[in-house]
């Protein structure tokens, strides 16, 4: 009984602030547009036709490929330094920690904007390159789906490195010289007892990582160009420039079906019966 | 029966600390051989550096005539028992029991056998499906004995293994690992504080203390000779009397003078000169408690004293009696328990007596014992 009680404040802002707008969101997306950008009486299923446009295959496709990018490229990068962070002297960890934060002490539109001085065709590390002949003086840095990556990735690298990290730190290490005890090469001991052992950590950085960056709007709205937009982009443009909400819904609920059937797919995987050797998360320390 | 396994000579330091200094040992092939001490003394660090996880500083280690000390913990023929059985928690038992087989890349069926026999070995067959936090911390023990032993490691180190478990369990799991080792046949290296794991299972006890080993002996050996102050100390109980060689007689006893007591005879365990400053060592057990004036013997050593304090503890009574400076503690076994006579009790005149042959001489050389020579009798160097 307490317990319920104790559960209550979230459970009343997480329907408030979440549930309920998910659930406008749907509906909106089944009224037709109204137009002067508000939204019309009775129900309708053209918005969901009109996503057969057939520009939406290729934004959905590359929004995915470049969230699982940048979700797999944050995970690797942050698997070494998390482990490092864990492994360093305890004295240093607050430092090296303060050193993953301090970033988000700046604005995240400057910290954008300062990639874009930086990669502009007159920018340090565009000259940098051209001096160096590694990049021929045509070559744009910006407006294309790298430059896009690149700052997915640098904006959310630190959103990779925290929970891999929490996990590590919890991570009993003798596991790791009970493996080598017992013959494992310290690849192996890391791939067999470590990854499983951080696997919450893992999945929770994966899912901080690739769901914000499935939504992305202003990244790729400063960083790239008419050929590299995401659906963030495209809802964007729906709500403020074509006025036409309940497509602009439609948009969001399909980006929310992406997200969410995966995870739900997954969860009836793990309910139903033992997967096998898939990384399940565990019962926790 | 040979050198198995060998230490020569091994340093280790931590930054400031010193863990091992100098430690030389040789463990013979099949025996279960006891590092014990103090938390600190060093008898971890060496376990480690025999697993592979800690490379001394100086000084070699040798396994069956093998020098080891450079090869990596994966290749080497010695597996670990730790000291919370660090069991894989994302593993089923009978995963964890099969790990090593698996890394060392052994076809399936044969695991699946392996596996079962090491799982009737340690009495856990039907718990091969449950995870680690779903089994006692007696059943953990067992699991973590079968992934030690189903890679037939030459030696088996185990790491104050009974540590974490209570004290029924524990003297359970002391026969439990008994009779492993007699079914297996292998060496073990034991790491334990408790001296009464170390007597009970131990062919060979290495008392180590600050880094150092101070005795290697079979646990008989150890509890009724020790070698320094320290072993008699923390093996057992042990009475100390700060005394003074006056007179050797013949090869075998010596007289001592000890502030408080009339002169003590002691048998010699190795020669004394007259003069030799030593500690008297006796036994709590060794020394009988009465009310009357025991019969005069010449080699039993009678003082009188006043009991200060009467421990009931079940099977025996431990009695705190004061003769001089001295308080000495005196157990007695329960026979037939106040049936006898009179009880000893509170502030009692009683008689203490020991067999000269039941004391023991331990050098006092160390620099703080120059300062006691002020308190030794007059007229002695």
């Amino acid at each position: 009984m307490r317990e319920w009680l104790t559960s209550l404040p979230s459970f009343i802002w997480l329907t408030i602030l979440f549930v309920i707008p998910t659930v406008l969101v749907f509906a909106v997306a089944l009224k037709p547009a109204d137009p002067f950008g508000g939204v019309g009486a009775g129900w309708t299923l053209d918005t969901f036709r009109d996503l057969g446009d057939p520009n939406y295959p290729a934004i959905v496709w590359r929004t995915l490929w470049m969230s699982v990018v940048a979700t797999a490229v944050c995970l690797a990068a942050a698997l070494p330094f998390a482990y490092y962070i864990a492994r360093s002297d305890e004295r240093l960890r607050p430092v090296l920690l303060m050193a993953v934060v301090i970033p988000f002490w700046t604005n995240f539109l400057i910290r954008i904007f300062a990639w874009k001085v930086l990669l502009h065709p007159e920018g340090l590390v565009k000259r940098l390159l051209v001096s160096f002949h590694l990049v021929s003086p045509d070559v744009s840095l910006m407006y294309n789906e790298g430059a896009v990556l690149m700052v997915l990735i640098y904006t959310y690298l630190p959103f990779a490195v925290l929970p891999i990290y929490a996990a590590s730190e919890k991570f009993d290490f003798r596991l790791i010289e009970a493996a080598r005890d017992l013959g494992c090469r310290k690849w192996r001991a890391f791939y067999s007892v470590f990854l499983p052992g951080i696997s919450r950590g893992l999945w929770t950085a994966a899912l901080v990582v690739f769901v914000p960056a499935l939504g992305s709007y202003v990244i790729p709205d400063i960083m790239g160009g008419p050929a590299s937009e995401m659906i963030g982009n495209k809802i964007a443009q729906r709500v403020f420039v074509d006025r036409n909400l309940p497509h602009a819904s439609a948009l969001s609920a399909l980006l929310t079906i992406v997200v969410v059937l995966p995870m739900i797919v997954y969860l009836l995987r793990r309910g139903t019966g033992e997967s096998g050797k898939h990384p399940v998360v565990e019962a926790g320390p | 029966m040979e050198e198995f396994l060998v230490f020569d000579k091994v340093s280790k330091s931590f930054g400031d600390v010193q863990a091992l200094k100098n430690v030389s040992l040789s463990v013979k092939k099949g025996e279960i051989f006891s590092l014990l001490g103090p938390s600190g003394c060093g008898k971890t660090t060496l376990l480690r550096v025999a697993a592979g996880f800690e490379r001394p500083d100086s000084g070699r280690v040798y396994l069956d005539g093998e020098d080891i000390t450079d090869i990596p913990p994966n290749r080497r023929k010695v597996n670990t028992i730790f000291q919370n059985y660090a069991l894989f928690p994302h593993m089923s038992v009978w995963e964890n029991i099969a790990f090593g087989l698996k890394v060392a890349g052994m076809p399936g069926a044969r695991i699946t056998e392996e596996v079962n026999r090491m799982l009737a070995l340690v009495h856990m067959e039907d718990q091969a499906r449950k995870k680690p936090d779903q089994i006692s911390g007696g059943q953990k023990q067992r699991v973590a004995i079968a992934r030690a032993l189903i890679n037939k490691p030459r030696v088996l180190l185990l790491d104050e293994p009974l540590a974490a478990l209570d004290l029924k369990l524990r003297q359970r799991m002391i026969i439990e690992l008994d009779s492993i080792h007699d079914e297996v046949g292998i060496t073990f290296l034991f790491v334990t504080h408790d001296q009464g794991e170390a007597m009970s299972l131990s062919d060979q006890i290495a008392v180590m203390n600050e880094g150092n080993v101070e005795q290697v002996g079979t646990p008989v050996q150890i509890y009724e000779a020790p070698v320094s102050s320290f072993s008699a100390a923390f093996i057992g109980d042990a009475n100390f009397f700060e005394g003074m060689v006056s007179r050797v007689e013949g090869a075998d006893y010596s007289r001592l003078s000890i502030e408080g007591f009339p002169e003590v005879l002691c048998f010699n365990d190795q020669p004394r000169s007259q003069g030799d400053l030593v500690y008297l060592s006796v036994r709590p057990e060794k020394v009988r408690i009465s009310r009357d004036r025991p019969r005069d013997d010449e080699r039993v050593n009678m003082v009188e004293g006043a009991v200060e304090d009467v421990i009931y503890l079940g099977s025996h009574t431990r009695y705190w009696v004061r003769v001089d400076q001295y308080r000495l503690a005196v157990t007695r076994q329960h026979q037939r328990f106040q049936l006898d006579e009179k009880p000893v009790t509170w502030g009692d005149s009683v008689w203490l007596s020991w067999h000269a042959d039941d004391g023991f001489m331990l050098q006092r050389y160390e620099e703080k014992d120059e300062d006691l020579l002020a308190f030794l009798p007059e007229g002695e160097e």
